[in-house]
């Protein structure tokens, strides 16, 4: 707090888990990982309290044998629940359950003056709206009390569901509202009448009383993963167009279309057991790209989108199509009503260009692009995408008139 | 072996005792957490709770000041089966060559204190069936260099002082323990650019202290490298030593 107090500027950083420069400071990060200790918990109501340094896989080791989940989760355990609160994450509920803020009842928020203010819908609810999706840039969070979920057994019920192309994809997704998770995995190179082919996974806390004989007496036994490593960087060259699109046939034709029970582990973060999965990319590295649309333009906005990488033949990886639920109170908070769509792109030299002909794509749409995954979008874009950063301003305003809390991303956007 | 309860922990608000709390926490051991201040613990005491299940008393005591430690040592309701002290104090080398009360403190606080202390839980725990003492010196104490003797120095004393003192129990119930950490990544050495497979986590040390206590180990290297490290730097003959820069 005195640290806070005598900077002249600072950021706090959790496990590092955002792709670009949320979570760097040329001056001061503050390092919050260290920062885990439980300090309540209700095994009545699932009221957890603990530090914002917190690791999501640490609270998954604790609680997934007491019967507690996540009630929003991002698509790797490695992150800090300051993290989860400063990016708003959402997960493949957020249809039904909206984003992690959601689910959050209190914090206690260091702000640039040293003060330590408590956060809630009833208190300093300016500060606490601001705060959610704020990206660190009002304040240091200290402790965070949320519910947590509780589930009867630690596996998912997973239906997969093919989809020959984009119109199909979406309309599963419409269909699949009912259910508690569903995503959909989109073939980036596919084309013409298989333009956005996909897989969509849709998923079920699996209830005791459905546990497979072999299991019925251990409803929680998941391990935690054990590592795989990918052992080298992929030569650059590997992965191109070819590459990518042998990986997406072998994918998409190795999931079969029915219900299976999985553990909890892989269905949520898949890569988390491929430590260092980024450097498939190879040396240069790579950028992810995602956006939200209005949910009437979205299936003309994706689709010109899908179109441009195609043409472009620069193939994601990991594409992947959701369904978000309404906006709630985060007042930069990414998540809004409409479909969103996660790419990641290997870094070449037209990687860039083919990135601004997909912002123009998503500004003609009123699309909004992640600030957690970006690193490279201009501050007109993102003022265009955001429509409350005048309110966020007049917070950030009253709470550090100074603008001592910033990062180089709030310096490129003009935060 | 097993393990007696309750585990006195002194220092237990430092980085390595944390793990250790957390350690034998897990395996079911209830703690009594000591250190300067009391409300540093406070949390600490929380997390137990929530994550194990382990319930811990909190103590204050600088051990440094005699009646406190005294006090430790006598007021206890129940005597302790475990006493781990973790206290240490790296201080700055430099300082402590031209000022006798900086250097005076490191060997204070690395071995005066912790060996009176662990000296009279000693006399106290002597016939207590399956009692064991724990003293983190570290391998500073191996040989005196330059660059840390005055820690250097106070940490070989205490390590002779176990060394006497579990000759003295040898053939009694109580088992004495001598940790060395080699590097550990905490709050001590933040800053400085530490080679990390020489490096231990606090959560390794502690794995090891607890491994070593149920083994009735006498002398634990964290990092077996370490053990050879200091094999070969005891042996280098005091005359080439004395120009060496290690
Ligand atoms: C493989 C992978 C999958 C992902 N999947 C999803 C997903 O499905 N949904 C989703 O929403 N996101 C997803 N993400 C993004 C990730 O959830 C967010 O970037 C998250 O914020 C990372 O948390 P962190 O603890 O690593 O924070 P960092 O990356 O360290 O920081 C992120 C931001 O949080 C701020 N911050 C961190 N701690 C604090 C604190 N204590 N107080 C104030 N501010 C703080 C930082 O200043 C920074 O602005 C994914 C990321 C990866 C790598
Ligand atoms: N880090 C390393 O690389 C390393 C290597 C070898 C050995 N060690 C040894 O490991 C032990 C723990 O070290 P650490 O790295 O965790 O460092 P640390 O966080 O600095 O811990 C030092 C501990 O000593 C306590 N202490 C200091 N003066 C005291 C006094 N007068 N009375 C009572 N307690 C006092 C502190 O107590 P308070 O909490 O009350 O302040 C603190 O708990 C030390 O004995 C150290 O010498 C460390």
């Amino acid at each position: 707090m005195e640290t806070i107090a005598s900077t002249k500027s600072l950021i706090a950083r959790g496990a590092g888990r955002s792709y670009g420069d949320a979570a760097l400071n040329a001056q001061m990060t503050l390092l919050m990982a260290g920062s885990s200790r439980i300090l309540f918990f209700d095994d009545q109501t699932g009221r957890l309290t603990c530090e914002a340094g917190m690791l999501l896989a640490d609270i998954l080791k604790v609680f997934v044998p007491r019967g507690w989940f996540l009630p929003v989760t991002p698509g790797t355990q490695y992150v800090t629940v300051g993290g989860m609160i400063a990016s708003d994450v959402h997960g493949k509920n957020h249809h039904g359950a909206g984003s992690f803020g959601v689910h959050v009842e209190s914090f206690d928020l260091a702000v640039s003056n040293g003060q330590m203010l408590r956060c809630a819908a009833g208190e300093n609810v300016d500060l606490f709206n601001a705060t959610i999706g704020g990206m660190g840039l009002t304040g240091v969070i200290l402790r965070v009390t949320f519910r947590m979920l509780r589930i009867e057994t630690d596996l998912i019920l997973q239906e997969t569901i093919r989809a020959s192309n984009l119109g199909e994809a979406f309309d599963v997704l419409e269909r699949s509202l009912s259910s508690t998770y569903s995503v959909a995995w989109i073939d980036s190179l596919a084309k013409g009448d298989r333009l956005g082919r996909a897989v969509v996974f849709t998923g079920e806390h699996l209830a005791a009383a459905e546990l497979p004989k072999e299991r019925a007496s251990t409803p929680f036994k998941s391990s935690q993963h054990s590592e795989r490593k990918v052992p080298f960087d992929f030569p650059g060259i590997t992965l191109n167009r070819f590459s990518v699109s042998a990986f997406n046939a072998v994918y998409f034709a190795s999931r079969k279309p029915g219900r299976l029970i999985v553990d909890y582990q892989p269905y949520f973060y898949p890569l988390d057991s491929i430590s260092q999965w980024n450097r498939i990319y190879g040396r240069a590295g790579f950028v992810q790209y995602q956006v939200v649309f209005p949910r009437e333009g979205s299936r003309e906005a994706i689709a010109a989108i899908l179109r441009r990488v195609s043409d472009y033949g620069v193939g994601s990886f990991l594409s992947v199509l959701k369904l978000c639920g309404r906006q709630r109170n985060g007042l930069l908070s990414f998540p809004r009503e409409g479909y969103t769509l996660a790419l990641d792109f290997p870094i070449r030299a037209r990687t860039f260009s083919m990135l601004l002909e997909l912002d123009r794509i998503v500004d003609d749409h009123d699309g909004r692009i992640y600030l957690a995954k970006d690193a490279r979008m201009g501050a007109r874009m993102f003022e265009r995408g955001y429509p409350r950063t005048a309110e966020f301003a007049l917070v950030r305003q009253q709470f550090d008139p100074s603008r001592k809390m910033r990062s180089v991303l709030s310096d490129r956007l003009g935060i | 072996m097993t393990i007696v309860s309750p585990v006195l922990i002194v220092g237990a608000a430092s980085d390595i005792g944390r793990a250790i709390a957390a350690e034998y926490a897990k395996a079911g051991a209830s703690l009594i957490l000591a250190a300067r201040d009391v409300r540093r613990l406070e949390d600490d005491a929380k997390d137990l709770y929530y994550r194990y299940k382990a319930e811990a008393q909190l103590v204050e005591c600088d051990i440094l000041d005699a009646a406190q430690r005294e006090a430790l040592v006598g007021n206890m309701t129940e005597v302790p089966g475990t006493v781990i002290s973790v206290v240490g104090l790296l201080g700055d080398e430099t300082i402590a060559w031209s000022s006798p009360a900086a250097a005076n403190q490191i060997m204070q606080v690395n071995y005066v204190a912790p060996s009176l202390l662990l000296g009279a839980f000693a006399n106290r725990m002597a016939k207590m069936p399956g009692a064991c003492i724990i003293g983190i010196s570290s391998v500073a104490g191996d040989r005196g260099r330059k660059k840390n003797y005055t820690y250097g120095s106070a940490k070989a004393g205490f390590t002779a002082f176990l060394s006497g003192l579990r000759n003295r129990f040898g053939s009694s119930e109580l088992h004495v323990l001598t940790v060395k950490p080699g590097f550990a990544a905490t709050r001590m050495t933040q800053g400085m650019a530490l080679p990390s497979f020489l490096t231990a986590s606090p959560e390794q040390v502690a794995r090891a202290i607890l491994e070593a206590h149920r083994r009735r180990k006498n002398v634990v290297y964290v990092l077996g490298v370490w053990r050879w490290i200091m094999l070969i730097i005891r042996a280098i003959p005091e005359q080439t030593f004395k120009s060496m820069d290690i």
